[in-house]
């Protein structure tokens, strides 16, 4: 990998040349560098493997046009021609309209603090970063052969280390590790699933082997199988299947969508439901660069606006951001501009999301042994929104659904098409346990940084039988 | 750098990574240099909101070395770093070997030469000024927001102008130039209690230029005119009664319930459970092929990589099998499945029916769907009204919307644009809150009829996921017009309790 790397210009230079030839107002660079190495696998074997390196240039020219201030994004992947680069972006922002998200670039003083040596070159990943992980796999494929099981997954390592320089002077650096691996395991006759993912930076906190049991425990509670029909359900949600609903629940909590009228977050007669009691217990959703374990960009990078992102606002400091405090709704999300708009305050995406109760102690397997009569959850699937005003979603229950009676799993149960807004189950939840990282099997693709409790939550809505196994 | 528009500097590449590769010992080996421009442009309420212009460039490389695939690429399209890529990936190939437990072979594919092929269009959408694109939008999005009870407006573009020069140790090289466009354009109105409703244009996502916002091929200024009008009556109409229905449902949200209940639950590598992980396997499972009843005797299905403006149509795949047209259901039976060299050779296939895609050249090429589409009965009829007026009691559905199915493809809820009302074989005005839920093969078990030609459309997506690292790629349904008889329908407001 280091050889190609090379091969490209250090993004320091990439950033200040590109700032040289840019006139107009402003102009802000970014330079995303991502390294990635994979292993995939099913049916005990691996199957699509490799690496890769990307880099991609944005860059955001402001004009001032008609009484504002006009934006044009243009953006190159490997060693872009700046020249061509910065004259796209330029052309684009004079055949551009004034900005409704316009406001002042950030100072370097204004912006977030110094982060990151600007001119060091880019962490790369290898695929010898997978390398227990690959010797784990032979080891349990020989086992999962030997015992009629089939395994089937994924790995990847990607380090990304973005560098952002401004035509005010910001120069920021930041480098994000991320990693996951998810394994199904499957009875040869396709009958009986189970799955399980983890969230890791380095691969260092998570073993094949120890996946492999899990799933192999499970396995063995469906060799009973139990039929039970469409209904509404107490679930004991395991933190993967709440960390797909609250990515789903948060990135629905746009300030302006809301104003609009147009979301679960809008209140009757006009404005936001900001300040609105959504559930009993005294849950805090927050986002947090610091948050141990989790540690993303302390700052804000984006090469598109959107109705709560702002180019303009490239290199605004991120810090602990409560989305929900005491089981209420406490923040939207609004860029500078809107937000001024709005009076509220501004509040940018940040790449982790944390779910906890205070005081909320106990296992997944705590809350099954505490489960009088209910469905034991792994995963949700194929979640997508079908009605906006109440946030419902529908989706499907996924490698494995158990009954539990009298505190134990008993068998394993039909999968479940569900429809249920995040919204409701929030506020349904009668029972939390201790928040730990989790990665959602549908979103922890583009969501990785996630920490969750178990939750127990009555009247969940499966609305049909689905016969997949 | 090196200059894409320039052949002999991308053959370099090309040769670079292959001679490398056949160096290393690789049996297979197939490199790809591509350069990806994409653009998206989103209006909200008639001003400029998102402008993106994106050019992705780079190079993969794919080997077979000792029966295990290696995959390297970067975005450095020199000779020197394609021959790097080699060593690259037949050390990943080497590196993981260690836990092969299969050895991989490819299907047989004749080398097919030189081909150079591209997409029918007139006008690129990349060279189209980005203000020409923010007038049309601005225009459309002040038409809808001037007429009364609409409140807000967004409007959008993508375009994709994507080119791709592929070759092969066996003495294929394509060079392929596609072109793809989608509008879309949506009103919302919000009523006294509180409550709104949208109305989206139905308007596809083609394999066509610029052109296609000009009227070539859809008539937006038509559409736009009708939008308010049905936006207001939705907004009036009553909410569904929960129950059983017959539907006649329309080209424009069938394409996405062939996608989902046919399209992937065709794909033989998740029937073979390579995708069990991620997208899921298949209740169409390979030992039912020429023998799984899949829907009623009217329903024909083929599998197209040449359909004239289709999404996924191609002349030479991503494993340089040349695009093919092949059934998947016929008379009401699975006969056929989608296949790329790897499954192919796995399940003892002569030859993969040219199903391989990779969405980006830093991505490995994986089977991906070809043009699935739904074939209309034989000659002109019967028409939509025709088959309205077959049902007594029942929905008539257009446009797609919200849409899930399960990992083996057999339980599906989809919603739509616009639901009316069908009594005594008439429209009889809008509802609300519609969905409908059905098991794949007894919805197509229960459809009784498909339109004749008049009723035909392409239909699409760009978006359609799969695989890990995830991979987006467009393709293309084309349907007529169906009858299905008794499908459940839900309350998409009761579904939430409220």
């Amino acid at each position: 990998m280091s050889g190609r790397a090379e091969n490209l210009p250090p993004a320091a230079e990439v950033v200040e040349t590109a700032l040289e030839q840019a006139g107009g107002e402003g102009c802000i660079v970014l330079v995303e560098d991502t390294s990635e190495a994979e292993v995939r696998f099913a049916n005990n074997t691996t199957t699509t493997n490799g690496v890769r390196r990307d880099r991609r240039v944005t860059v955001i020219s402001l004009q001032a046009s008609g009484g504002g201030t006009s934006a044009g994004v243009a953006r190159r992947a490997g060693p872009a021609d700046l020249a061509e680069l910065v004259a796209a972006a330029e052309r684009d922002a004079a055949g551009s309209p004034p900005a409704e998200d316009a406001s002042p670039l950030l100072t370097r003083a204004e912006a977030a603090g110094p982060s990151g040596d600007f001119g060091a070159p880019p962490v790369l990943t290898h695929l010898s970063v997978l390398s227990d992980v690959l010797t784990g796999l032979a080891e349990a494929f020989d086992k999962a052969k030997k015992e009629d099981r089939v395994l089937a997954g994924f790995a990847e390592h990607r380090q990304s280390t973005v560098s952002l320089g401004t035509s005010t002077g910001v120069r920021l650096r930041h480098t994000q590790p991320t990693g996951s691996l998810q394994l199904v395991a499957r009875s040869a006759d396709g009958t009986r699933s189970a799955w399980t993912g983890a969230g890791t930076a380095d691969f260092s906190d998570v073993t094949i082997e120890a996946m492999d049991e899990r799933l192999t425990r499970r396995l063995g509670w469906a060799e009973r199988r139990i039929e039970l029909p469409e209904g509404r359900y107490e679930v004991v949600a395991p933190p993967e299947a709440v960390a797909d609903l609250m990515i789903y629940l948060l990135e629905s909590a746009s300030g302006q969508e809301a104003e609009e009228g147009r979301t679960v977050f809008s209140k009757k007669g006009g404005g936001t439901r900001v300040g609105d009691t959504l559930a009993p217990l005294p849950y805090e959703l927050r986002s947090d660069p610091a948050e141990a374990g989790l540690q993303c960009a302390p700052f804000l990078t984006t090469a598109m606006s959107g109705p709560d992102d702002s180019v303009f606002d490239n290199g605004l400091p991120l810090g602990r951001t409560t989305w929900l405090e005491d089981g209420r709704l406490e923040r939207l999300r609004y860029h500078r501009a809107r937000a001024a708009l709005s009076h509220a305050p501004v509040a940018a995406p940040i790449d982790n999301l944390v779910l906890e109760l205070p005081g909320a102690e106990g296992s997944l397997d705590d809350l099954v042994a505490r489960t009088e009569r209910g469905l034991l959850l792994t995963c949700l699937w194929y979640i997508r929104e079908v009605d906006p005003a109440t946030l419902l979603l529908t989706g499907l229950t996924r490698d494995g659904v158990y009954l539990v009676e009298h505190g134990e799993v008993v068998g394993a149960v039909n999968n479940f098409r569900f429809n249920e807004s995040p919204v409701d189950f929030l506020g349904r939840a009668t029972e939390a346990g201790t928040t730990v990282r989790a990665i959602g099997r549908e979103f922890g693709e583009w969501y990785n940084q996630t920490a969750m409790p178990p939750l127990r939550v009555h009247d969940f809505n499966m609305s049909s039988v689905s016969p997949a196994s | 750098m090196t200059d894409l528009s320039d052949p002999e500097q991308v053959s370099r590449v090309h040769e670079a990574a292959l001679h490398r590769a056949g160096e290393l010992g690789c049996r297979q080996a197939e490199v790809r240099v591509e350069r990806i421009r994409s653009q998206a442009v989103r209006l909200r309420d008639g001003r400029l909101e998102t402008a993106a212009d994106d050019l992705e460039v780079g190079v993969g490389l794919r080997v077979v070395h000792d029966g295990s695939i290696g995959f390297a690429a970067t975005v450095a399209p020199t000779a020197e770093a394609a021959a790097e890529l080699a060593d690259e990936a037949v050390a990943a190939a080497r590196a993981t070997s260690v836990a092969l437990g299969r050895l991989v072979e490819l299907a047989d594919e004749p080398p097919h030469g030189d081909v150079t092929w591209s997409s029918p269009y007139t006008t690129d959408p990349a060279d189209v000024p980005l203000a020409d694109k923010v007038a049309l939008l601005e225009q459309w999005s002040r038409r809808l927001l001037d007429a009364p009870g609409v409140d807000h407006v967004t409007a959008g573009v993508l375009a994709v102008s994507e080119d791709k020069a592929y070759a092969d140790l066996a003495g294929t090289v394509a060079r392929q130039h596609r072109v793809r466009i989608h509008p879309v354009v949506e009103a919302l109105a919000l009523d006294a209690d509180g409550g709104f409703e949208t109305m989206r244009t139905l308007a596809p996502p083609v394999g066509r230029g610029w052109e296609y916002l000009h009227g070539d091929g859809w008539d937006f200024e038509g559409e736009l005119a009708q939008v308010p009008e049905l936006l207001a009556a939705k907004l009036a109409a009553p909410s569904v009664e929960p129950g059983r229905y017959d539907l006649v449902i329309d080209p424009t949200n069938l394409w996405l319930t062939i996608h989902e209940s046919i399209g992937h639950a065709t794909e033989l590598d998740r029937a073979m459970g390579y995708e069990a992980a991620y997208a899921g396997t298949s209740f169409a499972t390979f030992d039912q092929l020429n023998e799984l009843r899949y829907g009623s005797p009217v329903m024909h299905v083929v599998g197209d990589r040449t359909t004239e403006h289709g999404l996924a149509t191609v002349a030479i795949d991503d494993e340089g099998v040349a695009g093919q047209s092949f059934d998947i259901v016929r008379d009401g039976v699975l006969v056929g499945y989608q296949l790329d060299r790897t499954i192919a050779a796995a399940m003892g296939f002569a030859r993969s029916n040219g199903c391989a895609y990779a969405d980006s050249p830093l991505h490995v090429p994986i089977q991906r769907m070809a043009n699935v589409s739904l074939q209309p009965g034989a000659g002109e009829g019967p028409t939509t009204e025709e088959l309205l007026g077959g049902v007594e009691r029942g929905i008539y559905i257009l446009g797609d919307k919200s849409w899930s199915i399960d990992m083996q493809r057999y339980n599906f809820q989809f919603t739509g644009q616009r639901f009316f009302r069908i009594e005594g074989g008439k429209l009889a005005g809008q509802l609300r809150d519609v969905a409908y839920q059905a098991t794949t093969t007894d919805f197509w078990g229960s459809m009784e009829a498909v339109g004749g030609r008049s009723t035909y459309l392409l239909g699409g997506a760009f978006n359609c996921g799969k695989g890990q690292p995830g991979q987006v790629a467009p393709v293309s349904h084309g349907c007529p017009a169906v009858l299905v008889r008794d499908v459940r329908i839900l309350n998409a407001k009761a579904e939430s309790g409220r």
